[in-house]
């Protein structure tokens, strides 16, 4: 099966930054694709290299099997892109710029017209079609681009951080709404700040770091691979945890509550050691929780921090 | 070709431009008119021109000429850089659009609106002098051409402009000077020797000049001269702005 997207030993500078190091990974079609890492880890520079926005150094990229250099056409054809920044036409109402992309797509007539009603009303725009961009909350803007990237039905849709500065009913209904284009046959392509949501909606997920992929692999696989689990504690009392029962507190809960969550190694560390320890301690255990790896902890492994 | 998708960037450019026919045509229009009325009175019967035509009719194509020049490079390079400067740009360069395509949709809706200038200044004039046309082949080609060299010219300053202040500059410290100086006011005949000389190297000269010789006949370059100069720049700033589009500087980062 031919990859959705396929980035081959993509590099890219800016001056003396390397944004990205020889990149190389796969999109499989029909996949929900987390793309994850820090501020400046060049997610939305890989993106937009893909898109056709940003010229690459070196490497070479391919969209359903066409380049985006010598097919751009056919690439540009297959692929939807929510930019990260909410940009707009100030000329043009919500459904004159919706008209507009299809055109540029080489779309136009009552299709187009039906295409676009269905997807004003999937987005919840139906009142704001012949509204202005400039006179939208930032919400309603996220929700045009995400209309604007489908216009032209692209099998490949990719949305740059289309949750960050979301309220959670809208986050919700984005969810909700991107999911429903997975189960249509779409391949998507996801980057969140927002670990769940990444654990949430993803079926695979590459961490990139200071532009390299730090790690590429299918979300159950990635999180099955984590040695870590969970120990919270909630103790009262007064007590001195020993030197190396210390070195396993992943956290402390606010002062005063008396949780102490424990980081164990799955072979290394036993749950028996770390209670016999607290009660050693001077505490006394009033209740004990076990949490299984998140995103969040996989990524923080990976990183060294930032999300 | 992406015929649909080019026809598509043409009508929003159109669009664009006559969503605010106030700023973009009206009011070229009204300062082309206030230039008619002031030069047209003071100078008149002052200024030695062709034999049998007033310098009124003298001053109208320069005039309709001149807004064609300041308004197709208006139109091109304001577009282009408040896209870049919005974000909004992107839309476009996320198309599957050749570059041909995208600066022929460019091009063409510029050269509309100087068109739709020079007529409106053109139906306007005759309320002054009645205008008749001598060789209207020749007076659209250089009509066609003039204006797109200018809309060319705008779409390059747009990909190089950084801020609207870098246009107003390049409008200020080119456009106007050069569009002035050559010829809207005066023949170069009238001119001291040197300055005339030197205005056979300026394109606008041409421009104008060749306009002119559509409407009376006779103008101070030949027709054909007119056409070659305006019709080689033309393919080089077209050049030019081809290339920079290909390389994707400033825009394709
Ligand atoms: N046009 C540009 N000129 C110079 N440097 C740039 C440019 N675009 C991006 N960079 C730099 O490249 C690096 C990668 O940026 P990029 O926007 O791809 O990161 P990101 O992973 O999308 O981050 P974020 O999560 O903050 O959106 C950053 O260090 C950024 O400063
Ligand atoms: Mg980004």
């Amino acid at each position: 099966m031919t990859a959705a997207i396929d980035i081959d030993a993509v590099s890219k500078r800016y001056g003396s930054l390397q944004a990205l190091g020889g990149v190389s990974f796969e999109i499989p079609a029909g996949s929900f694709f987390g793309l994850l890492g820090p501020n400046g880890a060049g997610k939305s520079t890989l993106i937009s290299i893909i898109a056709g926005l940003v010229r690459k150094d070196a490497g070479a990229m391919r969209v359903m099997g066409h380049d985006t250099v010598s097919a751009y056409r056919q690439a540009r054809q297959n692929l939807g892109v929510v930019p990260q920044e909410l940009v707009y036409d100030p000329f043009f109402t919500i459904e004159e710029m919706l008209h507009i992309q299809a055109g540029y797509f080489g779309q136009r007539g009552a299709d187009v017209q039906g295409w676009i009603n269905e997807l004003l009303r999937a987005l919840d725009l139906e009142g704001k079609r012949d509204a202005k961009l400039r006179a939208l909350s930032g919400g309603m803007k996220r929700r045009v681009l995400i209309a604007q990237a489908l216009v032209h039905k692209p099998p490949v849709v990719i949305l740059d951080e289309p949750t960050a500065g979301v309220d959670v009913e809208l986050r919700r209904a984005l969810w909700h709404f991107t999911r429903r284009l997975h189960n249509e046959g779409h391949t998507i392509v996801l980057t969140t700040h927002y670990l769940e949501e990444a654990e949430a909606l993803c079926d695979r997920i590459a961490i990139l770091d200071h532009g390299q992929v730090r790690a590429l692999e299918d979300k159950s696989t990635m999180l099955g691979r984590h040695p870590y689990r969970f120990v919270r504690i909630k103790t009262s009392g007064q007590g001195q945890l020993s030197g190396p029962l210390e070195a396993l507190v992943s956290s402390h809960g606010e002062a005063g509550s008396g949780d102490i969550e424990f980081r164990l190694h799955k072979d290394k560390d036993r749950i028996g050691d770390v209670l016999d320890g607290v009660r050693e301690a001077g505490f006394r255990l009033e209740d004990i929780r076990m949490r299984e790896p998140s995103l969040e902890d996989v990524f923080v492994e990976m990183t060294g921090g930032e999300a | 070709m992406n015929r649909v998708g080019f026809v598509t960037l043409l009508r929003k450019e159109i669009r664009r431009f006559m969503k605010v026919v106030g700023q973009t045509v009206t009011s070229p229009v009204i300062t082309s008119v206030l230039y008619l009325v002031v030069f047209g009175q003071v100078l008149k019967g002052r200024v030695e021109v062709y034999e049998g035509v007033s310098y009124l009719a003298f001053l109208i194509p320069g005039l309709m000429m001149m807004s064609v020049i300041q308004n197709s490079f208006a139109n091109t390079s304001s577009s282009v850089t408040q896209s870049k400067i919005n974000g909004n740009l992107v839309f476009l360069l996320l198309a599957p659009l050749s570059i041909f395509e995208i600066f022929a949709a460019f091009v063409l809706a510029a050269v509309l609106r100087g068109a739709l200038v020079a007529s409106c200044l053109y139906a306007v004039g005759w309320l002054f002098v009645p205008l008749p046309i001598a060789q209207p082949l020749h007076l659209l080609a250089m009509l066609f051409l003039s204006s797109a060299c200018l809309a060319a010219l705008g779409m390059i300053a747009g990909i190089l402009a950084d801020k609207f202040e870098h246009l107003a500059a390049f409008q200020n410290y080119f456009i106007m000077p050069f569009s002035f100086l050559s010829g809207v006011f005066y023949s170069i005949h009238s001119l001291p020797e040197f300055w005339a000389g030197l205005s056979h190297f300026n394109p606008f000269f041409y421009m104008i000049d060749g306009f002119r010789l559509g409407f009376f006949g006779v103008a101070d370059a030949p027709g054909a001269l007119s056409l070659g100069v305006v019709g080689g720049f033309l393919m080089l700033v077209s050049g030019i702005c081809l290339g920079l589009l290909h390389t994707g500087y400033k825009l394709r980062p």
